[in-house]
């Protein structure tokens, strides 16, 4: 593990034992945060990554779910070996989450003060008036006005906006090093998004924290994100600094992806298209899992019968595609 | 009903000064104390076999126009002329009639099919309350619409939750379809689905578009998806349309202070303006207790005192008659 590395997964396998048989909900993902930057993991719904941010928290429901492979190496100790008690002290301490739901995710009976309060009781020393002003100084830096009277408010008096500030509150509250953001803005307004993610840049400036974003948005992983893991089908199926992925994809699936998206400006008559639908983890096809939907892999031989694994190609970057420029270099002349 | 000669100006559908007030009611008695004025005087006409977008952000009243066109709420005063005849006037039977013409395409695919119904009754229901067809031609017609919409035939059968999110959003578009309407009401019709799924129901909506001359009211929050598929676009905000232009004119050249926000306010890949961002500050203001004046004034960058005045109407741009803005600082 590198210095400046925070967060290492490797070879991270999810399983869901299901009463209709095994999904793998995550296969053999590696990806590795670095410090004080943003590293996005997009994909469609299904594709496996609100597992792979459960993962890291140790909170994917068992039963059914189960990590049965792989180590996830944060600040040198291996999170997936950790005990519950030690967990307990890195969840919510070093590793923060906000979900996509403001909504649900705050308790109804309790101000926010109290609940900001016992995030920060539960890992800190503090006495009770330390821990309430700490509370208004984080509503503070989410810039929510008049945190001395919103603390003693209830979640209902407030907008959906505001309710992910305090989510973003409470998941500051203890400096977290690194902060899990799932699909943070998919609920909300355009206008609000905006503002949600331009506190969480500055405040990732201000406490030097590195961001997990997770989002089905590609829109907002190239303004937010340095690095980016593809995922499709509970694997990865490219990974590459933030620029180049948009300057020039390399696997067929995220080249449809980004050809798909209708975009302010664009004026043709129709949309490219992705053909077929997502795979059901339970049935998941034979070779590579893109193969049915992809213009190259659904006549070819290889790719309906071998599973390509990501592997690097120039520039750092690493892709899981037979007919990916570079895949093959070593072993076959032609490509 | 004289459907044959339309004297509606060349418009299918013609919305005049539609107002639809929700009424607060508090206290013991439950007196009404206020109104939530979530339609305020909202005018526009559609123009056959083209697509109107309504764009704004939850809670601008964009759905409660549509609702209010077909008379699923109580409207409270305004005109909606549909082929000559006024739906807020029209008796029963003739608003039967009507919505037979128009028709809903809803955003949620898993809310909106009837999980106890198969595909086969969910797209033939229209079909027997208002054409009284069984049997045989049913399932005929309906197989029809099924492939227009690209499903197979043998899903006839099946039940909803056999099918992904893209398939039943075909599924509802086919039942939206299956009369032969004139006039197809788009509520958010994407906006559940994911991004390779998203543009091909896009697609779908625009062949189906050319091959039954249907015409569209394409409601949305996503731009990109509306500059894609309308013609005409009217951005609404707080209950009213801020600005209404074509399609290609908004995009280039928004001029109300809160298009301009809203733009920029989508996160774009390969965005060359991005520095130019600009963001709007504070949130929608509570729409019960409206002040005077303009509604954007507490989040508008330019706002000015004579803003708070009255509220700006509706007014084309000098030069541009298509273009209409609701701004006194243009």
């Amino acid at each position: 593990m590198n210095n400046d590395t925070l967060l290492d997964a490797q070879g991270l396998c999810v399983d869901f034992f299901t009463e209709e048989g095994i999904a793998h909900a995550v296969q053999n993902v590696s990806f590795s945060v670095k410090k004080g930057q943003t590293f996005a993991l997009v994909g469609e719904s299904g594709c496996g990554k609100s597992v792979t941010a459960l993962s890291i928290m140790q909170l994917v429901p068992d039963p059914p779910g189960k990590i049965v492979a792989g180590q996830i190496n944060f600040d040198g100790r291996n999170l997936v070996e950790l005990s519950e008690k030690c967990m307990r002290a890195v969840r919510g301490n070093r590793i923060a989450m906000i979900f996509q739901e403001p909504m649900t995710s705050l308790n109804p009976v309790y101000t926010v003060g109290e609940q900001i309060v016992e995030a920060i009781q539960l890992h800190q020393k503090k006495s009770e008036t330390e821990a309430w002003n700490l509370a208004v100084e984080v509503l503070r830096q989410v810039q929510i006005p008049d945190p001395a009277q919103r603390v003693i408010e209830y979640p209902h008096q407030m907008s959906g906006g505001m309710r992910q500030r305090v989510m973003i509150a409470m998941a500051i509250s203890c400096k977290p090093q690194l902060l899990i953001a799932d699909e943070p803005t998919t609920a909300l307004d355009v206008t609000i998004q905006a503002q949600i993610l331009d506190l969480l840049g500055e405040l990732q400036q201000q406490n030097k924290m590195s961001i997990l974003l997770i989002t089905h948005d590609l829109g907002i992983v190239e303004e937010r994100a340095s690095e980016v893991a593809v995922m499709y089908a509970s694997k990865i199926a490219e990974k590459s600094d933030c620029k180049s992925l948009f300057d020039k994809p390399l696997h067929p699936y995220t080249q449809g992806l980004l050809k798909s998206l209708p975009r302010v400006g664009f004026s043709g008559k129709r949309l490219h298209t992705i053909s077929g639908v997502v795979p059901d983890p339970l049935h998941f096809p034979t070779g590579c899992k893109f193969h049915p939907r992809c213009p190259i892999g659904c006549t070819d031989k290889r790719c309906q019968t071998i599973e390509p694994q990501l592997r690097k190609v120039e520039g750092g970057r690493e892709v899981a595609c037979w007919y990916a420029p570079g895949y093959e270099k070593h072993d076959d002349p032609k490509l | 009903m004289n459907t044959t000669i339309s004297n509606n100006n060349g418009f299918l559908l013609k919305v005049d000064d539609l107002k639809t007030y929700f009424p607060v009611k508090k206290g013991l008695m439950r007196r009404t104390v206020g109104y939530i004025k979530a339609v305020d005087g909202v005018s526009f006409a559609i123009k056959p076999a083209l697509t109107f977008g309504l764009v704004g952000e939850s809670g601008c009243g964009k759905t409660t126009v549509a609702r209010s066109i077909l008379r699923l709420l109580p409207v409270t005063s305004g005109k909606v002329i549909f082929d000559n005849t006024d739906i807020l006037a029209a008796d029963k039977k003739q608003l039967k009639d009507i919505r037979r013409h128009i028709s809903l395409i809803f955003q949620d695919p898993f809310g909106s099919l009837n999980p106890r119904m198969t595909i086969g009754s969910i797209i033939g229901e229209p079909l027997k309350v208002h054409k009284k067809i069984t049997g045989k031609n049913l399932a005929e017609q309906v197989c029809l619409i099924l492939s227009k919409v690209g499903l197979s035939p043998d899903a006839i059968n099946r039940y909803p939750h056999e099918f992904s999110g893209g398939q039943r959003q075909r599924i509802g578009i086919a039942r939206a379809l299956i009369l032969q309407p004139k006039f197809v009401i788009c509520d958010e019709p994407v906006s559940a689905l994911d991004v390779s799924i998203q543009s091909q129901i896009l697609n779908l909506l625009k062949d189906l578009q050319d091959e039954f001359s249907l015409t569209y009211l394409f409601i949305a929050h996503d731009l990109a998806v509306v500059q894609f598929s309308c013609d005409v676009v009217a951005v609404m905000y707080m209950g009213r349309i801020v600005e209404h232009a074509p399609a290609n004119e908004l995009f280039n050249n928004p001029l109300h202070p809160y298009t301009v926000a809203l733009m920029s306010a989508i996160p774009r890949i390969k965005d060359p303006n991005r520095q130019r961002q600009q963001r709007l500050k504070g949130e929608v203001p509570d729409i019960i207790n409206q002040p005077a004046g303009c509604p954007f004034y507490p989040r508008c960058p330019y706002a000015k005192d004579s803003c708070l005045s009255d509220n700006p109407p509706l007014v084309p741009v000098p030069e541009r008659p298509e273009h209409l803005v609701a701004c006194r600082h243009i």
